[in-house]
């Protein structure tokens, strides 16, 4: 596949990472306690095809962030290989480059070096790289990443703390951009914005897609923001991809008892959603999961065999589902029709906001 | 979580919480910092009032200001606050600690913070209700567990010896939940219950909330900036801009026909399941700070229709549809003077 000229810019094949969670070896040896091995990635599988976005959504400590950190290379894998462009990403490649990825986390305050100026944060992977070759040039190449996102060249002088969430998130995002990534990884990107400035946000990364071909790794666990931006989507549930597909097809027909009640679940200002069940219970602990399917306890079709044999992940119809009950055909893809609220735009006047047609 | 076909709240009844042209302001070196600017609203019996706005738009504030916890050099520097008809913005600090816990209950976004990790759940439990009602310490503890089932733990009598570290962070929410209600309040304050939960725990802990005024009457001003949780919690919606209250009215209204320019780029900009569109709405620039709210109307420098008497003349509350907004597009009795 790597020969492939349209081969995904990203490929993960069988992630696995597991934790040792074990307590002190001395109060293991005293309280006899056995290892503890916590399976925050078991065994993940999906591709990403180039100027696309792929998504992870589940609840909290499924192992989204350990997915993509092991993508960033923020750590190794206990198992399993991440494939850039075909390559391994931690072996050296023929004509010497690196795999040309950066990553956006969810946290814009602590990202950046409150003492430094904005300007050198942004210029500090062009100098690591040597991307640019005189004071002048890198200066220009700052300019040109602050219009990018809509900062302006001026804003270069001033320090971190002198800006808004949305504003540094903006800086992290210029600074990513410095070294012409190809593929991004957003862990939670705009969780700690406001909804007004997570919009300018939104739109900033659709607008970089489009116009310089990003490819994203985006993990949020806010539905609709998946929905505006995924093009493929996974669904995880305690270290595995229960469901991963087009990411409307999903939203549409969800097939997996868990993305159903996750759907059904979330809050969503669309006003008219009859007919929902909510998810109960909790996360089970992940050092120590149910058998069988590690939904079961929480899954209103489970039964003896989803008690005792993890299901595997099998395509039915363009998507890929883990379930026993969708395989054996006891369960059928829910349609979801989603209405959205009908927005209406002010009684009087013009909007001061036009919506783009 | 369906949401009542009929308003369940009783909006004829006198108010369990009036607010009435609110100032808060901090007073420093610098001089003073109005955080809050003639706020008013009220809250009926029953009635579960959602509060949005950006991150320092003043939710927080109006809270702490009406269970009397405003942080000093922060204080109320005009205005009024009634529960049940009472004032209560000017209750000596003794008196105003009796009305908070009895009258009015408080959620906070980190359970940690308002529990004690050195004290048991049911220790916590009975001291609180022991503070407030006048009850022997087997019937607080039989309400203690009585309270726990009614927030849905299970088997309560089995877990109210257990310490908050042993909970699960819904399980400690739905803790603080009960203790806020240890004694029957009028009013709840919950200020972001749900942001630090997974969906499926947030779910559960708004259909709490709704159950206390269905089934309780309690008022509730429910603080949050996720606009999925107000679409399906609150029966009216109070949006705030820069300490002032931009619109306020029912919910449908305010998501599906927002009358003020923030609240229609507000709404434009929450992404929404099944809806198609390239772009988000986009308010460009930010929330002024404090020291920097500019004359008139807060929200002229961002607002695409601004006129001239926008610059100078501050609006207030005007009728729009079933809301009322704060700008003077919907003056229609002056006529626009631009
Ligand atoms: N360094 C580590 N050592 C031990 N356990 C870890 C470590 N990093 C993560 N984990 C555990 O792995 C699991 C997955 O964590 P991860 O951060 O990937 O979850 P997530 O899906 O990103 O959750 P959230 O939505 O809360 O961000 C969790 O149970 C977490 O506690
Ligand atoms: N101790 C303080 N000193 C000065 N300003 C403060 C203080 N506490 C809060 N503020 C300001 O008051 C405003 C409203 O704060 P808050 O109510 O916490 O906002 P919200 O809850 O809407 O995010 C903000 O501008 C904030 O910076
Ligand atoms: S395999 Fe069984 S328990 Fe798991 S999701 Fe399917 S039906 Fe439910
Ligand atoms: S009062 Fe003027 S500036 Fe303020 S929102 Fe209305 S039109 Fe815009
Ligand atoms: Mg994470
Ligand atoms: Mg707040």
């Amino acid at each position: 596949m790597s020969e492939d000229i349209l081969a995904p810019v990203l490929e993960v094949d069988n992630l696995h990472k597991w934790f040792d969670v074990s307590k002190p070896p001395l109060q293991r040896l005293i309280e006899r306690l056995p290892r503890q091995t916590l399976k925050a990635v078991d065994g993940v599988s999906f591709r990403i095809e180039r100027g696309t976005t792929f998504a992870l959504v589940g609840e909290s400590g499924c192992g989204k962030s350990t997915v993509a950190q092991a993508v960033a290379g923020l750590h190794k894998p206990t198992r399993g290989a991440i494939l850039f462009e075909g390559i391994d990403r931690d072996l050296p490649r023929p004509d010497g480059s690196r795999p040309e990825l950066q990553m956006i986390f969810q946290d814009p305050f602590a990202s950046l070096n409150p003492r430094w100026r904005v300007r050198d944060i942004i210029a500090e992977p062009l100098r690591v790289h040597r991307l640019t070759r005189s004071r002048a040039e890198t200066r220009a190449a700052v300019a040109e990443l602050l219009e990018q996102v809509r900062l302006s060249p001026a804003d270069g002088e001033k320090y971190p703390h002198e800006f808004s969430g949305g504003q540094r998130q903006r800086i992290s995002i210029a600074r990513a951009l410095a070294n012409k990534p190809k593929f991004l990884v957003c862990d939670e990107p705009t969780s700690a914005l406001d909804v007004s400035v997570q919009a300018q946000i939104l739109n900033l990364m659709k607008r970089l897609q489009r116009e310089l071909g990003l490819t994203y790794l985006l993990i949020s666990h806010n539905l609709a923001v998946i929905y505006h931006m995924a093009d493929e989507l996974g669904v995880m549930y305690l270290g595995r991809l229960v469901e991963t597909g087009p990411a409307r097809e999903i939203f549409n027909r969800p097939r997996h008892p868990y993305t159903q009640l996750l759907l059904d679940t979330i809050p969503d200002i669309s006003l008219d959603r009859p007919h929902r069940t909510f998810l109960k219970g909790e996360v089970p602990s992940p050092i120590a999961p149910p058998p069988g399917c590690t939904f079961h306890p929480r899954c209103p079709h489970a039964n003896d065999r989803c008690r005792t044999e993890p299901p595997r992940l099998e395509s039915f119809g363009g998507v890929k589902v883990a379930c026993h009950a969708v395989g054996e055909g006891r369960i059928v893809p829910a349609v979801r029709e989603w209405r959205p609220a009908a927005r209406r735009t002010p009684v009087r006047r013009v909007s001061p906001v036009a919506r783009p047609a | 979580m369906q949401r009542d076909q009929q308003p369940r709240s009783d909006a004829a009844a006198p108010p369990i919480l009036e607010v009435r042209n609110l100032v808060v302001a901090f007073h420093g070196l610098a001089g003073t910092l109005r955080a809050l600017d003639d706020v008013s609203f009220s809250i009926a019996p029953g009635e579960i009032l959602g509060v949005v706005g950006e991150s320092g738009a003043g939710k927080s504030l109006t809270g702490a200001a009406v269970i009397g916890l405003l942080e000093r050099p922060g204080r109320i520097d005009g205005g009024e606050i009634l529960l049940a008809g009472r004032r209560i913005d000017n209750l000596p600090h003794a008196q105003m600690r009796k009305v908070r816990g009895r009258e009015i209950g408080a959620i906070f976004q980190d359970p940690l913070t308002s529990l004690n990790p050195l004290l048991t759940v049911g220790e916590q439990l009975t001291e609180t209700i022991a503070t407030h009602l006048a009850l022997s310490a087997k019937a607080a503890r039989a309400r203690a567990v009585e309270l726990l089932a009614e927030v849905g733990i299970p088997a309560p009598a089995n877990r109210i010896d257990d310490y908050p570290h042993h909970f699960s962070g819904g399980m400690r929410q739905r803790v603080v939940i009960a203790l806020a209600l240890c004694a029957n309040p009028k009013l709840v304050i919950a200020d972001e219950p749900t942001t630090a939960l997974d969906v499926s725990v947030q779910a559960q802990i708004l259909e709490l909330i709704r159950r206390l005024g269905r089934e309780h009457g309690t008022a509730v001003m429910l603080i949050t900036h996720d606009m999925g949780v107000i679409a399906e919690t609150a029966d009216r919606v109070a949006v705030m801009y820069a300490g002032r209250v931009a619109e306020i009215g029912p919910t449908r209204e305010i998501i599906e026909t927002p009358h003020h320019p923030y609240t229609v780029g507000l709404m434009g900009s929450v992404p929404v399941i099944g809806e198609d569109a390239e772009d988000l709405v986009q308010i460009d620039g930010s929330m002024p700070r404090l020291n920097a709210i500019p004359p008139g109307c807060a929200f002229n420098p961002r607002c695409g229709e601004v006129m001239g008497r926008c610059l100078s003349q501050r609006p207030g509350l005007m009728p729009a549809g079933r809301s009322q907004a704060a700008c003077w597009l919907m003056d229609t009795v002056t006529g626009d003077a631009a």
